[in-house]
């Protein structure tokens, strides 16, 4: 069946079979291998994208599912100047991924929570990006990622993670 | 993973689905947001010949006050549901444990039209529909019935609705400023309940209470209302939570784990809807 999309605001039509997945359409039909297939069951993440600007899984939507839809991958989040998306560039500054395999995943849902929580709190993030999985467990400094992105991080060091000087340990 | 090839047919009304169910006969399955069956069909745990895509009928997605009732279109997606101006002020449990379906990429494509007629004992709006005595509307070749939460959910994933019916609308009765709970035991945040619990107290009125994962079907602890109806404290009435049902058994729970979690989330669940001591 014919299904039409726009994809990072090109427009494209392509014949497919029903039971095409859109993660597979995405890479395999138009190359965008961006989006990845994690747990191929709709658990952990890595294939979000945003469909009519909300994120989705889309290892569990049909191609004909999206058919007449606008669709965001991460290779359509940058400036056409190449200059970063702001949750992008947060995940670069404060090293927001371990593999990286999570992170195109974990990028797309962080833009459409933030869409939702412009200044959300720490557990709001956590809760937020509940549907996202990193099998690094390098959660600490995606969620910190997604508050700088959102302004909200505050990144004064508290009274723990500053060692206190012992008297006389030097000599 | 890919499913089994089938046919996609787009219904653009209820009654064209209906048209298309009666027309496929047992061969077709009613696509909504499809995160209920479409990761059965990558699993090939489904295989459909015919799948009736009735995703795209619009004015099946709303939310309505009508009197006594709130009344919701059944292709109202997840995150419309929880955030309801309407829901949050008058069917607050329903709103809040919708919240905690999936996850957000989930609540953004699936239904509560698509959750309720799945009839999953593990899912949670089951559980919410019965502990609020919800009427599910279906339309099919004669016309609409409406069918009562307690007469809908009839066996593992099997419910009162036809092969040539669609649902509709789910109403639900107001329940303004009553107590309510949500309680759902989890291993992983986004996961499925191991076991919960949706109670509704009303001070002086009925109290429902539904359990999630406890039996084959989506159940009422009938128990626990009946105790509470007859003056029980939430303590004593909690400890009749795994009375008449008959939890299953997996990877996650033994049958007596799953026990013990019913009585003590139901005791939490009646803790916080306000059902005294």
């Amino acid at each position: 069946m014919e299904i039409s999309l726009r994809v990072n605001g090109a427009a494209s039509t392509h014949d497919v079979e029903p039971r095409t997945l859109l993660v597979h359409h995405l890479r395999e039909t138009l190359g965008l291998t961006g989006t990845n297939v994690g747990c191929d069951t709709s658990s952990c993440g890595a294939c979000t994208v945003l469909l009519d600007g909300l994120s989705v899984k889309s290892c569990t939507v049909l191609a004909a599912q999206a058919d007449g839809s606008e669709v965001t991958t991460i290779e359509g989040l940058a400036h056409p100047d190449g200059t970063l998306h702001t949750v992008q560039e947060a995940f670069r500054e404060h090293h927001g991924l371990q593999c990286g395999y999570c992170t195109p995943g974990m990028v797309m849902a962080a833009v459409s929570f933030l869409d939702d929580h412009p200044a959300p709190t720490e557990r709001e993030v956590r809760e937020g990006i509940e549907g996202n999985l990193c099998r690094c467990t390098g959660y600490h400094n995606i969620v910190k990622s997604v508050l700088a992105a959102a302004g909200v991080l505050d990144d004064t060091p508290g009274p723990i993670s500053r060692p206190t000087p012992i008297a006389g340990a030097t000599p | 993973m890919i499913p089994a090839p089938f046919e996609l047919v787009r219904a653009s009304s209820a009654a064209e689905a209906v048209a298309l169910l009666t027309e496929h006969g047992d061969d077709a399955k009613l696509l909504a947001g499809g995160h209920s069956l479409l990761p059965l069909m990558k699993l090939r745990l489904a295989t459909p010949a015919v799948l009736v895509d009735v995703g795209r009928i619009d004015d099946l997605s709303y939310v309505r006050d009508e009197g006594a009732e709130i009344a919701i279109g059944a292709l109202t997606r997840h995150h419309l549901v929880e955030h309801d101006p309407l829901l949050i002020e008058h069917v607050t449990l329903l709103a809040h444990a919708t919240s905690q379906v999936g996850d957000r990429q989930v609540r953004h494509r699936g239904t509560v039209g698509g959750a309720l007629a799945h009839g999953d004992p593990a899912s949670d709006l089951p559980a919410v529909a019965l502990a609020l005595g919800a009427t599910l509307v279906a339309e099919g070749p004669e016309g609409r019935r409406q069918i009562a939460a307690d007469d809908f959910f009839t066996g593992f994933l099997d419910t009162a609705l036809a092969d040539d019916e669609l649902l509709v609308e789910i109403r639900f009765p107001k329940a303004t400023g009553a107590g309510w709970s949500f309680q759902k035991f989890t291993r992983r945040s986004m996961d499925w309940a191991i076991v919960g619990v949706a109670a509704v107290h009303a001070p002086g009125g009925d109290t429902g209470v539904g359990l999630v994962n406890m039996d084959s079907r989506p159940v009422r602890a009938a128990a626990v209302e009946a105790a509470v109806t007859s003056g029980a404290g939430a303590a004593a009435a909690a400890d009749q939570a795994a009375d008449g049902v008959e939890p299953p058994e997996d990877a996650n729970a033994s049958v007596e784990f799953r026990q013990h979690l019913a009585r003590v989330l139901v005791r939490r669940a009646l803790d916080e809807a306000g059902v005294g001591a």
